[in-house]
This record gives structure tokens, sequence and C-alpha cells, in this order.
């Protein structure tokens, strides 16, 4: 038993998992826990949370998204943070929600609450925790895409390179286009896709360009959509969620190889 | 122009099949926004200017009626006149008429969106009166028939063969045999054939990058000069300008003019900027005997106390264009009107409407880098949702993704079905793809693979191995 009984004395975390790591890759989810856990934190997974609700908010639906916001809101507000393994989910919260429920009496100061004390996985880790005792090999050469709502939004950009530089035989390679936009933008991709084609491949020439082995990211979003692309041009560098090279969970097939279901490790 | 915004996908295609474009676009983007990196970083105070830039704007637009009240009295003091056109009817019928009253054969012009915006040139020909564009970019549109793809930079499409291939068909008193390989023998033939129209205008149409309250000047900007001959050897001079364009002093227009090259072209200043203030004065050597500004509202005071009143900030400086991923892959026709990029996708709908202009606001994966480069700090992304919010308001969305959508909150919105409906969707399509990792085709998910494989699932969901392994989540 990891959170119930914890005997740390840290902060109490609410772990917000994200649809896209809930459906298709709970290993993020799980070395987002053992990381917080490894950095002294009390973990939770509040069982009433589904999606964010972006795909609403960004196809301009404003009530449902106003409803999701409350349910995540009233699941999570008990906690000391907010922790999210993707910026996009983690802005969506930190940022959309007020706007979202700015003129509901009852909920636009809850909404603030929770927004300030929402946080992205490595910057959480990094700027708050001041967590540094990465405990983790992966002797590759690397190259980080910033996801838009990390960089922008969130403000992430050297926290993630900052843990990474802490992992045994790890070479981060920059790619020119590192902050520029992959194409997925959410539901953009499929109603947009001869255009999101060309952005994701403007994105994997310039991890091609790199010459790593592996491309790293926050947001599982970008992640597959690079990984896809990569795949249908018979590329074969390995793309993975940075969570997982940080917590040392890299036995299990990297996004978009053969699978075998995860366990959780024990910290 | 007429409207090409609703073929939307028709264009897109068009524009990636085209390599003339494609080339030219990733060129455009590589290059304007490393020279504007260097000139902000050279420029200590640049972010504090946008801060400025931006405050000033919003101070006006919040006194707008002042100001323009003032600067309508300035210029009438100076002895020009101020015409008050409330759309693009009446701003054109406004230069037709002061055409007409001097006579006018020719009218030579300055680059100016909103000449574009009022399609003045094919008025005017209809009207038999020859207009010339006296921008280089714009003369070569102007003679290919085409409207500008970039509002700094409007024949960014065109390679330097195909300006050539044009200059040959339109220019037939030259020698067949000259040659136009090199860009500087394009420029010099341009300049040979407007030297002449500068000199035989009767009217110099112009934009204007600003308005002066305080001194009921215009303010214009070009790196040619052509803006300086076309306003002061003709006759008349005509300034064409949108009504946010005002600002209250001189000193705000130096502050905006200080943000505007370096964001534009990465240059400090560009290379010719010139104020206007009415009329040639009796003891001037030279000047226009007639200054007429033609004041644009078409739908932008309807814009003010609206979720869209700050796009009324924009200087049209084209850096969200130039930093836009989307943009990079279109190039600006695909946008069909006479705006593109960013900016355009947020304005094109106010002012063509949204059925016309329906896929614009959504044809953005809302990524903020426009927002992070715009000098006026206008919140781009955000008016692109706002617009996508009235479409659904408005039930302007398509039904089925309405309806989708409608499904899909409703589950969201009921975990233990949201659990109960994924536990199965998700096992099955792992079961499925496990051995190769990822799906090259999966029926309804199109949209994805057409493009790139889908990666297959881990398994069960997170929620469920995490109560498998750890007994009830709390």
């Amino acid at each position: 038993m990891m959170s119930a009984d914890s005997p740390n004395p840290g902060p109490h975390i609410a772990l917000f998992v994200t649809c896209l790591v809930d459906l298709t890759r709970p290993s993020v989810g799980f070395a987002s826990i053992k990381l917080l856990e490894a950095a002294g934190c009390k973990v939770s997974v509040p069982d009433q949370q589904t999606c964010c609700g972006q795909p609403a908010y960004n196809s301009g639906d404003n009530p449902d998204t106003a409803d999701i916001a409350r349910q995540v809101i009233a699941a999570f507000e008990g906690y000391d943070y907010v922790v999210v393994p993707s910026g996009s989910c983690g802005g969506m919260i930190k940022h959309h929600y007020p706007d979202v429920l700015a003129e509901d009496t009852a909920w636009a100061s809850r909404a603030t609450a929770l927004a300030s004390r929402t946080y992205e996985l490595t910057s959480f880790l990094h700027d708050v925790l001041k967590f540094s005792e990465i405990e983790a090999a992966y002797p590759k050469s690397v190259t980080y895409h910033d996801s838009c709502s990390s960089l922008r939004e969130m403000a992430v950009k050297e926290q993630p390179r900052n843990l990474l530089s802490k992992v045994n035989g790890l070479t981060l390679t920059e790619g020119e286009e590192a902050e520029t936009c992959c194409g997925f933008g959410g539901l953009f991709c499929v109603k947009y896709p001869e255009i999101s084609e060309n952005m994701v491949d403007a994105k994997v020439d310039d991890i091609l360009a790199t010459e790593a082995n592996v491309v790293l990211g926050g947001d599982l979003g970008c992640l597959m959509n690079i990984s896809g692309r990569l795949t249908r041009r018979g590329k074969t560098v390995e793309v993975r969620h940075v969570a997982e090279v940080l917590a040392d969970m890299v036995d299990g097939a990297p996004i978009g190889g053969p699978t075998a279901s995860p366990r959780r490790e024990k910290a | 122009m007429e409207p090409t915004s609703r073929n939307f996908h028709a264009n897109i295609n068009a524009a990636l099949a085209n390599p003339t474009l494609q080339q030219a676009l990733g060129k455009l983007t590589r290059g304007f926004p490393v020279k504007r990196l260097e000139a902000a970083a050279r420029l200590p105070e640049f972010e504090g200017l946008r801060d400025q830039a931006r405050d000033i704007k919003n101070h006006v637009l919040a006194n707008l009626d002042f100001y323009l009240e003032q600067f309508e009295m300035r210029v009438t003091d100076w002895g020009g006149q101020v015409h008050w056109a409330k759309d693009a009817d009446e701003a054109r019928q406004a230069i037709l008429d002061i055409c007409r009253k001097v006579d006018a054969r020719t009218v030579t012009k300055s680059k100016s969106m909103i000449g574009e915006e009022i399609a003045i040139n094919e008025f005017l020909e209809e009207n038999g009166i020859e207009p010339i564009e006296t921008d280089l970019g714009e003369y070569i549109i102007q003679l290919r028939k085409e409207p500008p793809s970039h509002i700094i930079a409007p024949a960014i499409h065109l390679s330097k063969e195909q300006v050539a291939e044009t200059f040959f068909e339109a220019h037939k008193d030259l020698p067949e045999d000259r040659s136009l390989e090199e860009p500087r023998a394009l420029l010099e033939e341009a300049r040979e054939k407007l030297r002449e129209k500068f000199i035989g205008a009767d009217v110099g149409l112009t934009g204007a990058n600003m308005l002066i309250a305080e001194t009921g000047s215009n303010v214009l900007v070009t790196n040619e000069g052509n803006a300086d001959l076309t306003y002061s050897l003709p006759r008349v001079h005509i300034v064409i300008a949108s009504l946010e364009k005002i600002v209250p002093t001189l000193e705000d227009a130096a502050t905006i003019l200080r943000v505007l090259a370096r964001s534009a072209t990465g240059q400090e200043m560009s290379v010719y900027t010139t104020f206007c203030s009415g009329p040639k004065r009796p003891d001037d050597p030279d000047g226009p005997e007639e200054y007429h500004v033609i004041l644009l509202d078409n739908g932008r005071t309807d814009l003010l106390g609206t979720e869209f009143q700050e796009m009324l900030r924009c200087i049209r400086c084209g850096a969200c264009l130039n930093h836009c991923p989307v943009y990079k892959s279109i190039g600006g026709h695909a946008y069909g009107w006479v705006y593109s990029g960013p900016m355009g996708a947020v304005l094109i709908p106010s002012l063509i409407g949204m059925d016309e202009a329906s896929h614009l606001p959504n044809a953005s994966t809302l990524c903020g880098k426009c927002e992070s480069v715009c000098p006026m700090r206008i919140p781009l992304p955000r008016m692109l949702r706002a617009w996508r919010k009235q479409q659904f308001t408005r039930k302007q969305s398509s039904g089925m993704s309405r309806l989708v959508l409608s499904l899909w909150a409703k589950m969201v919105k009921t975990p233990p079905v949201y659990r109960f409906v994924n536990r199965h969707v998700i096992g099955l399509l792992a079961l499925c793809g496990r051995k190769s990792g990822r799906f090259r085709w999966l029926p309804l998910a199109g949209g994805w693979t057409t493009a790139r494989d889908l990666p297959v699932p881990q398994g069960k969901t997170f929620m469920d191995l995490y109560r498998d392994g750890d007994g009830a989540a709390p």
C-alpha cells in the first residue's frame, strides 16, 4: 500500500492521470507516482477523474466544459497539490477552468484556488519539491520535444532537461525546432489531417536531424502523434514520456512498440 | 476579392501540392523569426515596449471617438479633408468621387491592406481609372491578378523565375532576349516601368501604418520609398485607413514604430518612415495640392466591447504569420481572403461572416506561438476559441460533431460509465494490436490514420491497474 498508509511527511498530492495516460499508457501514471513518492510525497488518485474537458473547450462547448471543470474541482480540491503528467491538461486546470467558471459565483474562487495548486509533473518535482535525486540509467542519445502548452502555458522548459541531466548515461541533443508545435492540437489533427501531417513531418525531420535514438516529451498527445508519424515513415526512433525515463521504468515497449501490460512497480 | 475561405480543404490541398510555395514558405518562416529574435535581443527594453504599445492601443480603443474627432480637426486645420466611410462601398465611392473631381486617369498606389479589403483596384478599373501598384511585391501580383499571400510580403509565394515570366508577359515593349535571371534585373525593370507611372499619375493613394490625433498626420512605413513618390508627386494624396489606426501622440507613434519593424522583419526601423500632414503649404517646394483621409469602419466598431476588441490593436506587422506553423504549411492564399495567418483567422470571420469563414478559427492547434511574438500582445488563441464558442452556441458547427461531442461529454461526466465503456474498448484495441504495437488503419479513425499510425494502448487502463494493485483508490 503506497498511498493511504504512506509514512511520508511530505505534501499530499492528487494525481490527475489524464485520459490519454489512463487509456493508452498507464506506465506514465505509475512512473509519476514513483517519482512523487521518491520525492517524499503522499500520492492519491481521486476516483472521480476522467478527462479534463479540453475536447469540449476547444470545440467551443463551454457548458459541458464547465460541468467537467466542476467535477474535477470537487474531486481534487481536498489535497495540497494537483500534479499532472501533461502540460496540456495541467494548463487546462490552471488557466482555463478559472476562465470558464469566471461568471459562476459559487465556483469561480474554487477554480482559482485549485489552479494555484496545480502543476505539471516535472516543474512540480523541480521547482516546488527541489527534487534532484533521480536514480535512473538510460544510456541513450535523446532529444526533447517541448509541447506548446507545457512551454507557453506552464513555463516548462529547463525543468525536464535539468532532471534528465541526472540520468546516468543519457545524452541530450536539442532539435532546432524543439519548441515548434508537432501538429497534434487535439481534434485539429483529425479535422485538418493534411496540415497536421505537414507539421508532424517537419517535427519528425527535426528529430531525425539530431540523430537521437529516442524522443522524449511531457505530453502524451504530442508523443502519440510523433510516434505515429515516425513508424508510418518507417523510422526506428523510440518515443517515450519523460516520466518513464526519470522513474527508471523503461522496460516496457516504447509508444507504438509491441506491448505487454505494465505492472505497478514498488518504489 | 471574392472569398474562397469556404473551400478551405481544397485550398489547403492546392497549397500543400505546390512545391514552389512550400519552398518559399520554408525560407520565409526560417528567415523572419530569426531576425526578429536577434532584433529583440539587441534591445533590452523590447518586452517593456510591447507592454507600452499594448497600453497605448487599449487607451485609444477606450477613447476612440475622442481621438478620431481630434484627428479630423487637425487634418481640417491643415487644409485637408476627412471622409467617414461606414463600409467598403462608401470608401470606394469617396475615392472615386475625388478621382472624378480632378479628372484622374491614373492612380499610383502604395501597399495598403485596406485597399485590398475594399478591392479598390477592381473598382477603379471598372470605372475607367487605371490603378498602379508601386510596391514591388504588389506590382508583381497586380500583373498576375492575384491577391497578396502575406500582409507585408505580398508576393512571397512566387519564385524569381515566376516573376521573370510575368515581366516578359507584361512588358512586351522591352527586348525579348533581355536577361531577367538576377533579382537585381527584375528590380531594375520594375523601377524603370514604375518611374513613368509615378510621374504621370493624377492621384496618389496610400494606406497608413498609423494616424496621429494630435498632429493630424498619417505615418507611412516602407522599405522601397515607393509610398513617398506615390503621395508627393501627384496633385492629390488620398489616404485610406481603418479607424483603429489612430494613436494619440507623436510620442505614441514612436513607441509603436520601435516594435513594428523589429517584429515584422527584424529591422530596427524600416528604410523609409514618413509623416504626412495635410497638403502642401504655400511656401513648400512640392507636395500634393489636396489631402484626403478616408476613415473606414467596415465592421470594426461592432468589435468594440466584445471578446474581439483586442484584435483592433493589430498593427499588421505579420509576426503572427511568420511564426505560425499552420501558415507555414499552407501560406496565405489558402485562407481565402485578404488577410491570413492567426490575425486573419480572427479578423476574417468578422469581415466576411462566419458562413464563409467557418474553417478559419478551427484550423489552429492553439499552439500560442503567435501570441508570444505579437508586439501588441493580442491574445489570438483566446479569440480563436471565442469564435469556436460562438459557432457552438449558434449551432454553426456540424451536427455530427456536436452529437459526438455531446455523447462524449455525457460519458466523461459519468465516471462509472466512462470506465466501463473504455475498459472494453481499450481492452479490445490492445488485444488486436498487441503484436505490432500500432494500427495502420482502424474503423472511424481515418482522420488520424491517413497520416500516421495509431499507437496501441498498453492493455488495461491505469484506473483498473491502480485499483487491482491497491484495492480501492482513495
